[in-house]
């Protein structure tokens, strides 16, 4: 009984996910969506963090790098012919950037959002893994990307949008962001790849390569001297999470309708970690719901006492790293 | 006989510390050799050394008759040679028969690693190895719940599953009992038919049991060699190391 319980609770929790935009206001929806999107960057980071050891402090990064990509295509879709976006025009510039050209396809667009972060990070990851930095050192240059990044968007005002960010959505593909049933639909879109990234990765971690990954997260040397080189198992990982982190920022900019360097810098990426920390991160389901709680945590709180959310969240990290250091995922295991 | 390895007049240097000084090593094949020598001798670094963890100054490392000395670590392990760490090397996380089955693996690419469990080609092997080091008892056990000597076992065992030819092993009986030393010895004994062991080592009892030529070091050099009655004889060891112990 129990054994059929456990079996059917995920299909029952998924049906019930599925059924959410029919309960639900449009407003809830749109913000369950947003949060659903955020679990797909957080179940990257159980890959990387939890399995790998590898703790990133910049998946905004490649969390920007997907919702700009998607945003430049929404920015050009809306404009006649010749036209450049408005913020372009405002900082004095008469023709669009070449690197935006190929933005104008939508299909061109979804694949940079994937294709792009999932580059960066692998090769980011290359650098930095096969001259050996690891460790701390490796999550202090995350931390320095991310600041780089940001920087470099806000800097850049003529061609990114700058501080502001991309905004002012209309449509993708010809349907309004307005249509409720668009809405509904965005919202099925990312629950169905917050499944396809749950499955994935379990498959990926009950693989070889994730017993290799963890192999080499415990005993770096050991794996090195048993004839493996752990560089190119470190190097997917990230790249399979830069490109779920991309995914999942990809999702949340069509959700929020805008995509700010507040979005992607120092900050929001520490906030991922924290979600993670908080939801457990060996945990696939428990990144999941730490990404959830903690979201709903923070707006709730900030919608009746903004001051009091860093605070909040401040708390809940320390808690749960001095108490619960495999997070909810652990006290749910320990019950057990 | 043909020499498997030779350790040619190497030197390595730690900005003027030489941690070996010129030092020479032939081992034969099928040979069980211990080496000795005080604190400091640089016996862990002539292991760093063979197994590409440390660069040598000068001097080559010669292995079935090439030089190894500036390959990369995985490419002198897919060469051959494997070594068991001083500390337990074992992979916490992972059952005891996964720890084996990760060093029995010879395609060590990452594209190959996209598949589940392990392949029934290695199964056999693996529950061999099992046998041999005593743990078959304690497969599906995580690696990080054994015993100390049982994780040493373990490291051993993986050692031999990469199915290296020369086997170094950097002190196997560290935090042993007697009985635990004892079957340890057995089980290098057992060996030697098969694999080139090379074996650092401080306990002289475990020495002894082992029955093989020793060779000295002090300061990184070459102090004597020969069987470990001789070298218990000779003064100069006495003055340097025995006298150390005794």
């Amino acid at each position: 009984m129990r054994k059929a319980l456990c079996r059917a609770g995920p299909w029952a929790l998924l049906a019930a996910g599925a059924a959410m935009p029919l309960v639900l206001s449009d407003y809830s929806t749109n913000l369950l969506a947003r949060f659903l999107a955020l679990g797909i960057v957080a179940l990257g980071m159980v890959l990387t963090w939890g399995h790998g050891g590898i703790l990133s402090l910049g998946q905004g990064v490649f969390f920007g790098l997907g919702g700009y990509a998607v945003a430049m295509h929404i920015k050009l879709t809306d404009l006649a012919a010749g036209e450049i976006p408005d913020f372009m025009v405002w900082s004095g510039r008469t023709a669009l950037p070449l690197w935006w050209a190929p933005f104008q396809s939508g299909l061109f667009a979804v694949a940079a959002a994937l294709v792009v972060p999932a580059l960066v990070g692998a090769g980011f990851a290359w650098a930095v893994f096969h001259r050996r930095v690891s460790g701390t050192y490796f999550s202090l240059i995350t931390q320095a990307l991310a600041l780089a990044f940001a920087t470099l968007i806000i800097s850049r005002q003529d061609v990114t949008g700058g501080f502001n960010g991309l905004t002012n959505f209309t449509t993708l593909f010809g349907f309004s962001f307005s249509d409720p049933a668009f809405a509904h639909g965005l919202y099925w879109l990312t629950l169905g790849c917050l499944v396809l990234a749950y499955a994935g990765l379990r498959w990926l971690l009950g693989s070889r390569f994730g017993m290799l990954l963890r192999a080499g997260r415990d005993g770096e040397n050991r794996v090195r001297f048993l004839g493996y080189d752990p560089v190119p198992f470190k190097v997917v990982a990230f790249g399979v999470a830069a490109m779920l982190s991309g995914l999942g920022g990809a999702l949340f900019t069509l959700h929020a309708g805008v995509i700010s360097p507040a979005m992607i810098g120092v900050v929001p990426s520490i906030e991922m970690v924290v979600w993670v920390a908080i939801g457990g991160r060996l945990s696939l389901p428990g990144a999941i719901v730490g990404a959830l709680v903690v979201n709903l945590a923070r707006d709730a709180i900030s919608s009746v006492f903004p001051a009091a959310w860093p605070y909040a969240m401040g708390l809940a990290f320390v808690l749960a790293v001095t108490l619960f250091p495999q997070g909810l995922a652990g006290l749910r295991k320990a019950r057990a | 006989m043909s020499a498997l390895l030779c350790v040619d007049g190497v030197s390595v240097d730690y900005s003027g510390f030489k941690a070996l000084d010129g030092f020479s090593l032939t081992l034969q094949r099928g040979e069980v050799r211990v080496v000795i020598g005080p604190n400091g001798a640089g016996k862990s670094t002539l292991c760093d050394t063979i197994i590409g963890r440390v660069r040598p100054t000068t001097g080559r490392v010669v292995f079935r008759g090439e030089e190894i000395q500036r390959l990369p670590e995985q490419d002198i392990v897919a060469r051959g040679i494997c070594r068991k760490f001083q500390a337990p090397g074992v992979l916490p996380s992972l059952s005891v028969r996964d720890n084996v089955a990760l060093a029995a693996r010879r395609d060590r690419r990452w594209w190959h690693s996209l598949g589940t469990g392990i392949p029934a080609a290695e199964r056999e092997g693996i529950a061999a190895i099992l046998a041999q080091v005593g743990l078959g008892d304690h497969a599906d056990r995580p690696a990080g719940e054994l015993a100390h000597g049982q994780k040493q076992w373990l490291e051993i065992g993986m050692v031999l599953a990469t199915g290296a030819e020369l086997i170094l092993l950097d002190e196997p009986t560290a935090g042993m009992g007697p009985a635990e030393t004892r079957r340890t010895a057995d089980l290098i004994r057992g060996l030697g038919a098969t694999r080139t062991v090379l074996v650092i080592d401080h306990d002289m009892s475990f020495v002894e049991q082992l029955d093989a030529r020793v060779t000295v070091m002090h300061q990184g050099r070459f102090l004597c060699e020969g069987s470990i009655a001789q070298v218990r004889a000779d003064p100069e060891v006495a003055a340097v190391y025995l006298g150390h112990t005794a």
